[in-house]
Formats: C-alpha cells, structure tokens, sequence
C-alpha cells in the first residue's frame, strides 16, 4: 500500500518535471481553434478594479455572475506595477493578464502570451477600432489580446490644501513648489515618459515627439527633471490603497493618479479631485492577453468574451474611472449617463492625444531611427533617479 | 531484547532493526539525510542559485536572461555611484537600528531579569514577547498611520512627526527587531550571578563600574548575538522602507524594483547583505557571541 503510493507520488512528480522542462515558451504560440468546454478555473492578473467579485466593495461585482454562467471559478492576483505583472507572468502559473503598453509587448516578445483568434469573442467587432491592431497589443500582424479599456493618468490634488487649482504638470515638476513633501509620483520607471510629455511643452527645443521615443538627449532632459523633482516628492507610489490612503490622511497633497483611486478617497468622503492637465497627459490602453502556458484556454476566451460585452464593460468602466473599449456599454452606464462624453470614449482624435504606455525600445518606436534608449536603461536611470 | 527478536517470526521491520544495530554509521545516515538534504539543497542551494544568477546578464532586448557566466553586474554595482550610495545607507541604518536596539534594550532586560519580582518577570517577558506573534505588516501599516505629517496620529497628538523618510525607517526597524536583541541579552544577564554584582558593590564600585567592568564584558557576547538579528533583519528589509520611508531606497527594495525586469542584477545586488553578513559573522567569531545565537 505504502509503497504504491510512493510510486504514484513519485510518478507524479516525475510527469511534473517533464511537463516543466517540456514547455517551452513557443509551444503556445498558436490560436485556439474553437471555444470548448470550460475547465472549471481561470487564474488572472489584473489591475486593480478590473475584475472584482464583491470583495472590495459589495456592490461591485462582476466575477460572480461569470463563474456562475461558465463554472470557471476565477482567482485574480491583484498587479501593481507592469513590472510585477511581467514577473509573475513569467512563472506560468496564470491563464492571463490585463496588460498595459509597458509590458504587453515584453510579454510577447519573451513568449509568454499567445496570440488571440478574435474570430471566437463575438464583441471583438464592437470594440472601438482605434485601439486594434496597435502596436501594444499586436506583433507580425497577429492579434494578442483583446482590448479592455483606457483612459488618462490625471492629476490629483486636495482641494483643501492646493490652491488656486492646478491646471498644469508644472506644480508636481517645481523645485520651489510651495507643496514640496507632499507630492507624489507613480513608482515605476515608466513615468519617465511623464516628465517627456512635460517637457514636450515646457522645453519645445528638445524636440520630443513621442515620450517612448527619446534619444539619449531628450532622455538625459527628461531624467534631470526628475532629479530636481525628488527634492519636492513626498513618497512615490505603487500600491493604489496607499497612495489612497495617503490622500486621505493628507500626508500627499498632489501627484499622479488613475480615476479609481480618486474614486475609492471620494467615496471616504476625501476632499480631492482630478484634472487632466493642458499638457495632456500619458495614460493606457490595457489588453487582456493569454498565457502562452495557460491551463485553462476555454475559460480565458470565455472571460475574454464575457469582459468585453456591453454589460459588463459599462459596470467596469463605471466603476475604474475609464473609457471602455465596447462604445456599446455607453448607453448602459446608468449611474453617469455622460460617462462616455467624458472619458471621450468615442472620441478618437482624443484618444490618439493621450500618450498610451509603450515599452521604449532601441528601434524607435515612432519609426524615427534606431538610437532611442531602451527600457533597460529607463529601469537603471529610475533607480538613479529616486537616489 | 535481542533474543526475543531473534525468536519472533522475522518480518520487514526486525529485519531492518537488525541490520541496523550492527552498522552505526547506517544509523546516522538514516538520521542526517533528510535534515542535511533540507540544508544544503534548500538553503545552501539557494544561496548557490543566487549566486550563480548574480553571473548571468540580461539579454540585450530585456526579455531574457543570457545564461553566460561574467561579472558584469557587480561592474554595474561598483561603477554607478547611485548604487554604491544606497549599498552603504543600508548599511548606515542596520548600523543605526541596532545601536539604538542596544541602548534601548539593555535596561528593559536589566529590569526585567535583575530587579523585576519573578511573578512581574513573566508578565515583562511576554509582553516583549507578543509583538512578535502579530504581522509584521500591520505593524508597519500601523506606523504609516502614526507618523504621517499632516494628519497622522503623532502630528496630531503632539503636533510634531518625522513623517516619512529615512528617521521613520531608522525608528519602525528598531521597533520591529526590538525584541530580537532584549531576549539574548536578558539570557545573558539571567547567566551572570547576582553575587558577582554584591562582590562588585562590597568591592567599593559604583553602579557605572560594576556596569563596565563586570556586566558589559560578560554581557558582550550576548549584546553581540542580539545584534546579529538587528543587523542582518535590517539590511534585508524592504516593506518598512517601501512604507515609510518616503522616497528613501534600500538594498532591498532596488532588489524589489529589478527582481521582475532584471533578476541577474537583482541577485547580485542581494549579494551584497549576505557578503556583509559574513564579514560581520567572521568578525565577530572571537567574542564567542555565536555560541549566544
């Protein structure tokens, strides 16, 4: 008896080891062909609001119904940074990801997501065309993923403290700001490309047209500015419950922020507000991708297709503070019913002037040549920069 | 013993019995393997593991890892001023954090193992003792909450507060690791024979030469254990900074920042804490502090 049952647990490890060494990155390379059964669990990485099931807040729930219509029961693993996502991508043990443009096409390139036959997810054909077939969430002319929403990164400020109300970047960027201490900053080398939209206008000379494609010039700029910015910064964050919580106690008074944080203070009644400053701004347009490793294929392409139907985009979109990527959910969004006038959500003009998060690559991504510095080095500057 | 197996009908069990009787050696195998396999794969393993990546490189594109031996991140690591800095204020403040520790902790555990009732000595121990139990995360949470400026609970009680930066992580880590140096010393002082303190004190010493040169040298070796945990605790931290630290970085959390987009430099960076660790450990060998642990 003993012994059967150390030949079957030895058996399984061993069939363990050869389904480890035996997957290699490629081998999931190919499109599903058809939607089959469900397999009864999905495991998923997710921005924070992207796929609540009750727990944060008991009216927003929108995983229920989608475990209880499939029999796949969901677990999300909460991603704070693009970084986090990519690493725990990368240990296979999730079928997808809600990936922003700073690491959608890491994954890609590392072979950890596969591509998506768009052909099985109905509301694909509804989703806004602007955001298809862009260079974030499609390689080789291949589709990797569908699109899940987008909007801006704001400025947030307390209105109780920040006076007159700002309209610009320039407050976070001052190095005599009357607000020094209390201003935050998003704790992640991609907000490099923030201070590159900022000086787009404050420092026209510099040329910058794209902030995910600078020389080594416009980079070197970009980085001295936010060199004289950490004198003034207060913390800078990653976690969303903290800088939310930081907000509301007050010990951050302005800085960076997505619309759901705002939300979350607004709702603990937090004097704050947000404004999309006459810069612009950088923002994102997040994909849901699947695991080149994905156990449960079926039960991705299910929530694929059930996260981008009108319902559901306008309770997500309603609840994050963002434009959906399914103009369908507009008319759905009871609770605002301006909702989409305001994220713009139709308006392309609008949403090609928000500089979405791309990972900078040495070829140019603008197409402008081929000397543009690399994400490697916007990672080791980031640590310089906060010293 | 022997007879009565010998006589029984000779099943697995007996056999193996009496196989081993006979062969010491066997025994000890059988005792040791599975502890020294959990040691040395486990822990000794994994130190190699990191070692070992601390060699590799990241390929030029950032999506891989280019399994080539080479010493180019510890070049990084000694080139960039950046990273020296951080490398050398971690080290200030495991410094830092266990010398206040010390201070802090020498009365409370002279206290309590010296003049506190044996009823009271109970209470104090498990009142040093049960901070422990609770998470470590809340109890940074918590000071989050305490020294935020403004609105935290110090600013608004006393109207002052460190606010987050470098003196709010210099202050959470030696509330944190507090315990870890106040329970080797209290063993230490419960070792020294209180009439080792009269002889002082019939002797015709102060209470600050009994201190110098009776307590202190005996107590050295158990000040020196306590400062191990203080220490290396503190080098590897980066939830306390992360939280309270404001825009302050650490070993650990530049080895939080690169572990996802580059692990190569990461596992070097994480060299450097274990390489301090062992020079102190080394260093400190001759004070018979290890015998304390």
């Amino acid at each position: 008896m003993r012994s059967r049952q150390i030949s079957v647990a030895l058996g399984t490890t061993l069939a363990l080891l050869a389904a480890g060494c035996g997957s290699d990155a490629k081998s999931g390379a190919t499109a599903l062909k058809s939607i089959g059964k469900g397999e009864g669990s999905l495991q998923l990485i997710a921005w924070a609001g992207y796929a609540e099931n009750g727990s944060t807040d008991a009216s927003v729930d929108w995983v229920t119904k989608f475990q209880t219509d499939t029999g796949c029961k969901v677990d999300v693993k909460v991603g704070n940074t693009s970084d986090e996502m990519f690493q725990l991508m990368q240990s296979g043990a999730y079928d997808g990801v809600s990936a922003s443009g700073d690491s959608s096409v890491r994954m890609i390139d590392a072979g950890l997501v596969s591509p998506v036959n768009t052909s099985l997810i109905k509301n694909y054909a509804d989703i806004s065309p602007f955001l298809k077939d862009q260079p974030y969430n499609s390689s080789d002319g291949k589709s990797y993923g569908i699109p899940h929403g987008w909007g801006a990164n704001y400025l947030m400020y307390r209105t109780d403290v920040v006076n007159p109300p700002p309209d610009s970047w320039s407050v976070v960027f001052d190095k005599n700001s009357p607000y020094k201490g209390k201003i935050t900053a998003y704790d992640a080398p991609i907000y490099i490309a923030d201070a590159a939209n900022y000086l787009m206008s404050a420092q026209p000379d510099l040329g910058i047209v794209d902030p995910y494609s600078l020389n080594q010039k416009q980079f070197d700029a970009a980085v001295a500015l936010l060199k004289e910015q950490r004198k003034v910064i207060g913390e800078y964050w990653s976690n969303y419950t903290v800088t939310q919580g930081a907000f509301e106690q007050g010990s951050t008074a302005l800085g960076t922020t997505w619309q759901v944080i705002a939300n979350l203070a607004l709702a603990n009644r937090a004097p704050v507000a947000t404004v999309l400053p006459k810069e612009g701004s950088t923002g994102w347009s997040d994909t849901w991708m699947i695991s080149s490793k994905s156990k449960h294929p079926n039960c991705m392409y299910m929530w694929m297709e059930y996260i981008t139907s009108p319902e559901v985009q306008a309770q997500v979109a309603s609840y994050f503070g963002e434009a959906p990527a399914n103009p369908k959910a507009c008319a759905l969004i009871t609770a605002d019913p301006t909702h989409c006038d305001v994220f713009k959500a139709e308006d392309s003009a609008f949403a090609k002037g928000i500089k979405f998060w791309a990972t900078p690559r040495k070829k140019c991504l603008d197409g402008k040549g081929n000397d543009c510095v690399p994400f490697s080095e916007w990672i080791k500057a980031w640590t310089g920069i906060k010293g | 013993m022997t007879a009565a197996l010998d006589s029984g009908p000779s099943t697995t069990r007996r056999r193996v019995s009496r196989f081993l009787s006979a062969r010491p050696n066997w025994r000890l195998a059988g005792l040791l393997t599975g502890p020294a396999l959990w040691l040395v794969v486990l822990y000794v393993g994994s130190l190699i593991a990191l070692f070992l990546t601390s060699l590799y490189r990241l390929n030029d594109a950032g999506t891989g890892i280019v399994e080539k031996l080479g010493t180019s991140n510890y070049r990084d690591l000694l080139d960039t001023a950046v990273y020296r800095t951080i490398a050398v204020r971690t080290i200030g403040i495991a410094a830092l954090v266990t010398v206040i520790d010390m201070i802090v902790a020498l009365p409370i555990a002279f206290y309590i193992a010296k003049m506190a009732t044996p009823k009271a000595r109970t209470v104090l121990i498990t009142a040093v003792l049960v901070p422990l139990w609770g998470s470590y995360l809340v109890k940074a949470f918590a000071w989050r909450a305490l020294l935020g400026t403004p609105g935290g609970v110090f600013d608004k009680t006393f109207g002052a507060s460190p606010g987050y930066g470098l003196p709010a992580v210099v202050i959470v880590l030696a509330y944190l690791w507090l315990p870890y140096m106040i329970v080797p010393i209290y063993a230490g002082l419960d070792r020294l024979p209180d009439s080792l303190l009269e002889a002082s004190n019939d002797l015709g010493a102060g209470f600050w030469l009994t201190f110098r040169g009776v307590v202190v040298p005996m107590l050295l070796p158990a000040i020196v254990a306590g400062s191990v945990f203080t220490f290396s605790l503190s080098m590897g931290d980066y939830i306390a900074v992360e939280l309270v630290g404001g825009p302050t970085q650490m070993i650990g959390s530049v080895v939080y920042d690169q572990f996802a987009s580059n692990l190569p430099f990461a596992a070097a960076f994480a060299t450097v804490p274990v390489v301090v660790m062992v020079i102190y450990l080394l260093g400190i060998r001759r004070t018979g502090a290890l015998e304390n642990l």
